[in-house]
């Protein structure tokens, strides 16, 4: 058990200090469980990635990529596709090899080790479960590479079996099972021999909705209760939002920002973070005399004022709000624009607002009666609202 | 709050391990080279070193000096002219013969349902699967002076004199158009499996008869498969041997049979040694041409068998 | 039959497609069957159908040494060939697969040049090769020249089986621990044994039944079955021929089915 509660105090790493630290997580308090998860828990260890450099042929798809997990953290690298998530996975497992780089795990380096040896489970997207094996000799199979005994491996594979509740399903082929199950035994597979790290690569998405966002719970639940160092790739922000210790968002073979889900969707650094996690307004805003101007409108704000130039303000479509009197009041901006359309969605509407400039704005809000009652129409210039404390400016490109 | 700002200490991130990594990657692909190499070795060992030791014999002639007489003889004595006539003749005579033949049947065979087609498939896929002289012993019995066919027609009073068929060129022709028929119609056939269906739907949709879908759609597209039938049915029928050697009857001499002769026979290794050169350079430079024309391999024949 | 392979065709058109192309499939097949029956003839005439029914060629075949011995010699040279040619193709079709080599195209040309090459060519070249070797007339250059000529088939069959195969397994069983040789005895051949036991049945086939590149490199104690057949043929229409053919049309079938039903096993 201190093995779970101490390894997040754990966070040494190569260089400089871990600020966004994983919240300690509950620790396990049903003895029986703990008992059962001791055997088989690995032990989680801190991953240094540093100057990863990836060249297929002459196109560079890794570019000097350094990134740090703590121990036991659950990190998910998220991005559009082809912003190269596999291939890091890959390099992590030991795949593809990098051009340069250092993967340092525990304070060892891997990076020119065979994958055979680097003690990292893996899960595939279509989970390449093996078709002539059954489930039991699916999940024991890293054990017998490991040349443990038969009576310890059908313990540690009953074990594992019980963790990821297929209990009693080891005799069942691989074929017999459904995709939830396949994705269950995949994971088994791949924490059975306790390995330091454990690398998933899109594993829920040849699965169905429900059933995704099910298993998104479990797999969090699992690495609660386990620990394990995890690195998940996903290009689905909702699910990485739900799973993650920290994010780390991808773009076109650099990591654009790694934080927190929370911290990221408030705080997003780029206009690319800001526009593939939650939807976004931009409005340009321009810095001069040490403060920030929209127009002739100086904006309130309660971050630092940016170096002078162009930038861009990301509203939040929820952090927009209709305000009757035209003037700033207190802390809040307000921006003129004229209303295009307003959608009733039930519980929210959606009102599309053109600035004055021509550019299109989104609000969203819940359908309270107060506001309900003042809901403009088409057409109707109205008075948008932003609360100093919700502006952040990004670099405009 | 990110991590990623932490700026690396080293100077020569860049290269970070850069060398291991390398060394790594020379070392797979050197585990990589090792499982070819047996067979690269095998291959060049038995076939390449052998051919160039061809080459070299060629240039020499028969007093051991070098020179160009391999190959001046085949302008200058009319029996090579014959041979390579023949030769060139039988290949266009037999590929025109599969394509005749072929083009129905593979047609067929796309057009029949899953079952009946791969039970067709296996029809044609036996043959390819049986000793080339058993079906050139076969051959022989069926078209040969006292054979099944000229019996039966003397039997049926359709003729009085036995016909000509085997120990000629027509039997030739014959035999070699059964051996190669499966390598025009094994392509074709994958190629026709290929079209797109709906395509020649859309085609009588828009109100195309059947034949005009057929000569502006179908077959436009099924020719790719029926230029690599038709190629490797060639080049195969240039440097043939056992079929005209048994059933030519001494008469049809073809290029392969020449080589064997000059060399078997007369021992005249530099002349036998030209005419394989030459043999190579034809069918290789055709190989070539085809495949810089369509951009396919030929080879692929082999895989669908 | 249904519409949804309903190409460009009338209905009639369809009739003389198929009444054509069932005769291409006689043409195919009925050489095979007319041997396998005229073997079981009871007179030296070829007549069919034979007037009398005998085994008496086949008596002739299995009765004479000379045949009897050719056979032995057959056989072990195509399966010294399969053995040999079945791992080395497996190994190179691996080392393709893998993909990571540069002159792919020129590995494959020369792995596969011995389907093109002329076989006559290959012939001499070997007769010349052996003849400063001394692996004239031994089983070992018959093995050798053979495996050459079956590598090819074993490398494209095996490559296509690996083509159809996720190799996202393989790396699966070496993250959990096995080493790459390892993990592609238990992982990986279990699953493309099919193709590797079809590359196995071709090379084994492609030995027994070569003829030209034999006729040059066996002979005296090596003789092959198909460089006796070919003598023989020369000579005269020997029926025992017929008897020997029809078991080499019967080996034919067993290795088909036995590829077809293996294949099938996927
Ligand atoms: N073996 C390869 N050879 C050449 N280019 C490659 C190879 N593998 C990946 N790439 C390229 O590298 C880039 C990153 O690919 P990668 O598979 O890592 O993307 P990804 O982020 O996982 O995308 P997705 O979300 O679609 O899975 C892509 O542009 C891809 O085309
Ligand atoms: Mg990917």
């Amino acid at each position: 058990m201190q093995r779970f509660s101490v390894r997040n105090c754990v966070t040494t790493n190569c260089r400089g200090s871990v600020q966004a630290l994983p919240q300690l997580r509950p620790a396990m308090n049903d003895p029986e469980s703990r008992e059962m998860l001791l055997s088989i828990a690995p032990t989680a260890l801190p991953i240094g990635i540093s100057g990863i450099e990836k060249r297929f042929g002459g196109v560079s798809v890794l570019r000097d990529l350094s990134l740090d997990v703590a121990a036991g953290e659950f990190l998910t690298l998220l991005g559009p596709s082809g912003s190269g998530k596999t291939t890091l996975l890959m390099i992590l497992a030991g795949f593809v090899r990098a051009n340069a780089g250092s993967i340092k795990v525990g304070g060892e380096e891997i990076i020119a080790m065979p994958p055979h040896r680097r003690n990292i489970g893996m899960v595939f997207q279509n989970y390449a479960l093996f078709p002539h094996m059954n489930v039991f000799h699916n999940i024991a199979f890293p054990l017998k590479q490991r040349r443990v005994s038969t009576a310890e491996t059908a313990e540690r594979v009953e074990k594992a079996l019980d963790l990821v509740q297929l209990k009693g399903l080891g005799e069942r082929r691989v074929d017999q099972l459904s995709g939830g199950q396949r994705q269950r035994v995949a994971l088994a597979r791949a924490i059975v021999f306790e390995p330091r790290i454990v690398l998933m690569d899109e594993p829920l998405s040849a699965l169905d909705k429900s059933l995704r966002e099910h298993m998104q719970i479990e797999l969090r639940n699992l690495h609660r209760r386990l620990g394990m160092t995890t690195v998940y790739v996903t290009h689905d922000q909702r699910e990485a939002i739900t799973m993650s210790d920290r994010i780390a968002v991808m773009n076109a073979g650099c990591i654009e920002q790694i934080d927190r889900p929370e911290v990221l969707y408030a705080a997003p650094k780029t206009r690319f973070v800001a526009g593939f996690i939650g939807d976004s307004n931009f409005i340009p805003v321009e810095s001069r005399n040490g403060s920030v101007w929209y127009e002739d409108r100086k904006i309130r704000m309660t971050s630092a004022v940016p170096a002078a130039g162009c930038h861009l303000m990301v509203v939040r479509p929820e952090k927009l709000r209709l305000v009757a009197d035209a003037q700033p009041a207190g802390s809040v901006n307000v921006i003129p624009a004229t209303v295009g359309d307003v959608i009733y969605q039930g519980d929210s509407f959606a009102c599309y607002a053109t600035l004055r400039d021509g550019r299109q704005v989104t609000l969203r809000d819940y359908c309270r009666s107060d506001v309900l009652a003042r809901l403009p129409g088409p057409g109707e210039p109205v008075n948008l609202g932003i609360d100093a404390e919700d502006v952040v400016l990004v670099a405009a490109d | 709050m990110s991590m990623q700002s932490a700026i690396l200490p080293h100077a020569g991130a860049r290269t970070l391990n850069a060398d291991a990594l390398h060394a790594d990657a020379r070392r797979e692909t050197f585990g990589l080279l090792a499982l070819l190499s047996p067979g690269l070795l095998l291959v060049f060992a038995v076939i390449i070193v052998p051919i160039g030791w061809l080459f070299w014999l060629s240039l020499f002639d028969e007093t051991g000096s070098l020179s160009a007489s391999n190959y001046a003889r085949f302008f200058q004595q009319p029996s090579y002219i014959k041979t390579f006539l023949t030769t060139f003749k039988v290949a266009f005579a037999v590929t025109g013969a599969c394509v005749v033949l072929g083009y129905p049947l593979a047609y067929m065979l796309s057009q029949l349902p899953r079952r009946a087609a791969s039970i067709c498939l296996i029809l044609v896929i036996l043959p390819f699967w049986t000793s080339v002289l058993v079906r050139t012993y076969a051959w022989l019995v069926i078209l040969q002076r006292k054979g099944l066919i000229n019996s039966w027609l003397i039997d049926l009073g359709v003729i009085s004199q036995p016909l000509p068929l085997a120990n000629n060129f027509a039997g030739v022709i014959i035999g070699m158009t059964h051996i190669m028929l499966p390598f025009l119609v094994l392509p074709l056939y994958a190629s026709m499996k290929t079209i797109d269906i709906d395509c020649l739907r859309a085609g009588m949709n828009l109100g195309a008869s059947p034949a005009a879908t057929f000569r502006q759609i179908f077959f436009p597209l099924s020719l790719p498969g029926l230029a690599s039938g038709v190629v490797i049915v060639f080049v195969l029928c240039l440097g043939f041997f056992v079929t005209p050697a048994l059933m030519g009857g001494g008469k049809v001499i073809m290029w392969a049979m020449r080589i064997e002769q000059t060399t078997s026979l007369y021992s005249n290794w530099g002349a036998g040694a030209a005419l394989g050169v030459v043999l190579l350079a034809v069918t290789l430079a055709l190989l070539g041409l085809f495949q810089w024309l369509l951009g396919a391999r030929a080879t692929g024949v082999w895989s669908s068998r | 039959m249904s519409m949804e392979n309903a190409l460009p065709i009338s209905h009639r058109q369809r009739l003389w497609l198929y009444a054509l192309g069932a005769l291409v499939l006689l043409f195919l097949i009925a050489p095979s069957v007319i041997i396998v029956i005229m073997s079981f003839s009871g007179s030296t005439l070829l007549q069919f159908p034979p007037e009398q029914w005998s085994l008496r060629w086949y008596e002739s075949y299995f009765g004479s040494v000379e045949w009897r011995d050719a056979t032995i010699v057959s056989v072990k040279v195509a399966v010294m060939t399969m053995i040999v040619a079945t791992p080395l193709g497996t190994a190179a079709a691996y080392a393709i697969n893998a993909g990571t080599l540069r002159l792919t195209g020129a590995i494959n040309a020369l792995l596969t040049a011995s389907l093109i090459i002329p076989v006559i060519l290959i012939g001499i070249g070997t007769f010349f090769l052996y003849a400063r070797i001394g692996l004239n007339n031994t089983l070992t250059g018959l093995v050798i020249a053979h495996t050459v000529q079956a590598l090819p088939l074993v490398v494209l069959t095996v490559v296509s089986g690996l083509r159809s195969y996720d190799m996202n397994q393989e790396k699966v069983a070496r993250s959990l621990g096995a080493n790459r040789f390892s993990a592609f005895l238990q992982v990986t051949m279990p699953q493309i044994r099919f193709s590797i036991v079809s590359g196995a049945l071709f090379a084994f086939i492609t030995s027994f039944d070569e003829v030209v590149v034999s006729l040059f490199i066996s002979g005296g104690e090596t003789t092959t079955l198909t460089r006796r057949m070919f003598n023989a043929l020369r000579d005269q229409i020997d029926p025992t021929i017929a008897a020997i053919s029809t078991c080499l049309i019967v080996l034919s079938i067993v290795l088909l089915s036995a590829a077809q039903l293996f294949g099938r096993g996927r």
